[in-house]
């Protein structure tokens, strides 16, 4: 009885997983569906998954009228450096905040909360004259300065998280066997941290590849324009838009994101599973 | 503790204006060349291509005044706007809509521009144009491209029916389309679908066309909100041919303009009333063979009046150089070429000239149809009235979609649009 129970849970569980899976993976399925789709079937009252007449006219038709590569490799280069520096920065800082308690430490988490409460829009004019004074408006490196001091503080609440789930124990065996501080911390607590710190680049990398507004702001010249800003020149007033184009260069915005994720999971996961077992 | 994220906002805010001072300094090279930037919003490829080819044009036969072409997007169009005012960093030409230059030039953003427009350009452009740009007096923007509101038919549906087919000289009244869509609805279609998710400039807009106004303003300069007879024709149809007709599809009310085009591909509307430039989409996803027309929106006491907020070029206040940025609008606006930014656009020129051109009065894709409506079109309701965005945020989108929906009946409609309206506006004008 409680075997059979137990199979009906199990499969009520793979039903409601499956559920969720089709709940996430539908706005991506039906963005791929419609790059492929020429105008006519967009425009048809019982659309189908599958593209009855396949095409790759969107794709050519966004190439042509916008410059995604470019704009691509704007954004990968903001991106990469974003989630560079910003892991940098924050690793050494949440060891701090994580391994030693006192004012300092509460007074940067209580900074750290208080500032996911700034809204873009309140932001921006400050940023912008601030940007200004420093000459790094239009330029991709006033926009990594942006990204890097916007993902900063999650990327440190984030990093510090995963310091604290590093048993301090073996830090202090390693002392025990000898070890100097910094011989502990690169041998002992950085391998056991490197899918945090994996896991906080990919967040900070993400952030900045999705970003739209500040890049809108910031960037003037079409030539150092991001993705996201590309890909509103799809757009136009009132919500009307040009789908095919659209979807098409959405499809391949998404890419980056995607096999970064796949390529990295695994790593993540396994990482903190080798953690655990030391544990 | 709330007021910590303000008041820091408001201490970088001083910092930052203190660094970076006062900087105006213009831009001329030390060739002696000055560069303009033009922030355009065209985003169609025709429209587009025919934007950065007059800057070609501009650029080839004015070396003295180079323009920059600067690809903006009309998303976001306005903190962007605004962020770069604030910066001092604002395009010297702007391309906008009129209905979002109010708070900008009340702002002090953009050039008053009476004293820098040639009379060519003035003359050109009827009153009924210059009035959506004009605010306090000042003329802040040059309105150049419009689209009326059509009802987009299936040829077919309309033809077998046996109504009447209106034209911009004998249109349906209210009462008749009201009619006319009773007769179109068949099993498996609706008459027409209302694409009514963003309820407030339709109504408004269309509402002009039986005398509704609903936005008064008094000697005093002050605004206030009356609902009177003109006022409830428009709505007053819709809310009937959903509720009481069946004749209108309910579940269109939701949606965009973009989203009723396959159900009206598909022979489930016989009608829908879409902006002009809608046009495109309508040749680019219609299926083969599928015959479709332009006829005018129902007229009332009205007449064809409606509504529009046309696209606008201005010209930044800061910018040193405002007298070659109206020389540059000029330029772009001369007849042939505001010919050829409408076309891009499937929109219809302000310009008296442009619109008498003859490739704007072909019966193909129903460009006469629109060019027919041109002189009937008159500045949007309300929008310069300080207080509108919230009025139709808070008070008028909700108030409109209960109504539309059956949800309320018309006086509380009334008490809804009038009463709360009158206290938001209120707040504006004190």
């Amino acid at each position: 009885m409680s075997l059979r129970t137990g199979r009906t849970a199990r499969a009520g569980q793979y039903a409601a997983l499956l559920c969720y899976l089709v709940f996430l993976a539908f706005p991506f399925l039906w963005l791929i569906s419609t790059a492929f789709k020429p105008a006519r079937e967009l425009g048809s009252l019982h659309p189908t998954w599958i593209p009855e007449d396949p095409t790759l006219g969107n794709f050519r038709q966004a190439f042509d009228e916008q410059p995604l590569l470019r704009a691509a490799a704007n954004s990968l280069t903001a991106a990469l450096c974003a989630a560079l520096i910003a892991v940098v920065i924050a690793t050494p800082m949440a060891y701090v905040m994580a391994r030693h308690r006192g004012r300092l430490s509460t007074a940067a988490t209580g900074w750290v909360v208080v500032s996911q409460a700034f809204p873009f829009v309140l932001v921006i004019i400050p940023l912008f004259l601030v940007l200004k004074y420093l000459h790094l408006i239009n330029s991709l490196w006033g926009l990594v300065l942006v990204y890097v001091v916007w993902s900063l503080p999650f990327a440190l609440w984030m990093l510090a998280g995963y310091v604290r789930a590093v048993p301090p124990e073996l830090e202090e065996a390693a002392a025990v066997d000898g070890a100097g501080k910094a011989r502990i911390l690169v041998s002992v607590t950085a391998p056991l941290l490197a899918p945090g710190i994996v896991a906080t680049a990919l967040f900070a990398f993400i952030t900045a590849w999705n970003e739209f507004f500040f890049a809108l702001v910031l960037l003037k010249t079409p030539e150092k324009q991001t993705l996201p800003v590309v890909l509103t020149h799809f757009l136009g007033a009132e919500g009307v838009a040009d789908l095919g184009p659209l979807a098409a260069a959405a499809f391949l915005a998404t890419l980056p994101s995607l096999v970064l994720f796949a390529v990295i999971q695994k790593r993540i996961t396994g990482g903190l599973t080798a953690g655990a077992v030391k544990h | 503790m709330r007021r910590l994220p303000l008041l820091a906002a408001a201490v970088t805010t001083a910092f930052a204006l203190l660094l970076t001072g006062c900087s105006g300094e213009g831009d001329r090279g030390t060739d002696g060349v000055i560069r303009l930037s033009f922030q355009s919003l065209a985003w169609q490829k025709e429209s587009v291509d025919a934007n950065r080819q007059l800057v070609r044009e501009w650029n080839a036969t004015h070396p003295g005044i180079q323009v920059d072409y600067v690809q903006g997007s009309w998303d976001n169009v306005h903190d962007q706007l605004l962020t770069s005012f604030e910066g001092g960093e604002a395009p010297d030409i702007i391309h906008d809509a009129s209905d979002d230059l109010a708070d900008f030039a009340y702002g002090g953003y953009l050039a008053d521009l009476r004293t820098l427009l040639p009379g060519r350009l003035t003359r050109d452009i009827p009153q009924q144009s210059w009035a959506t740009t004009t605010f306090d007096d000042g003329v802040y923007g040059v309105p150049f491209l419009q689209e009326p509101k059509v009802l987009i038919a299936n040829t077919k549906i309309l033809e077998s029916s046996g109504v009447r087919i209106p034209t911009p000289e004998k249109p349906w009244s209210w009462p008749e389309f009201r009619q006319v869509t009773e007769k179109l609805t068949k099993k498996g279609t609706y008459g027409v679908a209302w694409p009514l998710k963003e309820p407030v400039s339709v109504t408004l807009n269309l509402g002009l066309s039986a005398g509704g106004q609903l936005f008064h303003r008094g000697a005093d300069g002050k605004v206030t909100i009356r609902f009177d007879e003109g006022d409830r024709v428009m709505p007053g149809a819709v809310r009937d041919q959903v509720n009481s007709d069946r004749s209108a599809a309910r579940s269109a009310l939701g949606m965009g303009g973009s989203d009723t085009l396959p159900g009206f591909f598909g022979g489930k509307y016989a009608m829908v009333p879409l902006g002009f430039s809608y046009r495109q989409q309508v040749v680019e996803q219609a299926p083969e063979g599928f015959e479709w027309t332009v006829l005018p929106t129902p007229a009332g006491s009205g007449g064809l009046a409606q509504g529009v907020s046309p696209q606008t070029l201005s010209v930044a206040e800061e910018s040193p150089h405002k007298k070659e940025a109206v020389q540059f609008i000029d330029f772009l606006l001369r007849p042939a070429n505001m010919v050829r930014l409408a076309r891009g656009d499937w929109m219809l020129p302000t310009g008296t000239e442009a619109l008498a051109d003859p490739a704007l009065h072909t019966r193909e894709n129903g460009w006469a149809t629109g060019t027919a409506l041109a002189r009937a079109l008159r500045p949007a309701p309300a929008q310069s009235v300080r207080g509108y965005p919230e009025w139709k945020d808070k008070v008028a989108t909700p108030a409109l979609q209960e109504y539309y929906s059956g949800a309320i009946g018309t006086d509380e409609l009334k008490k809804r649009l009038v009463d709360d309206g009158n206290r938001v506006l209120a707040r504006y004008q004190r």
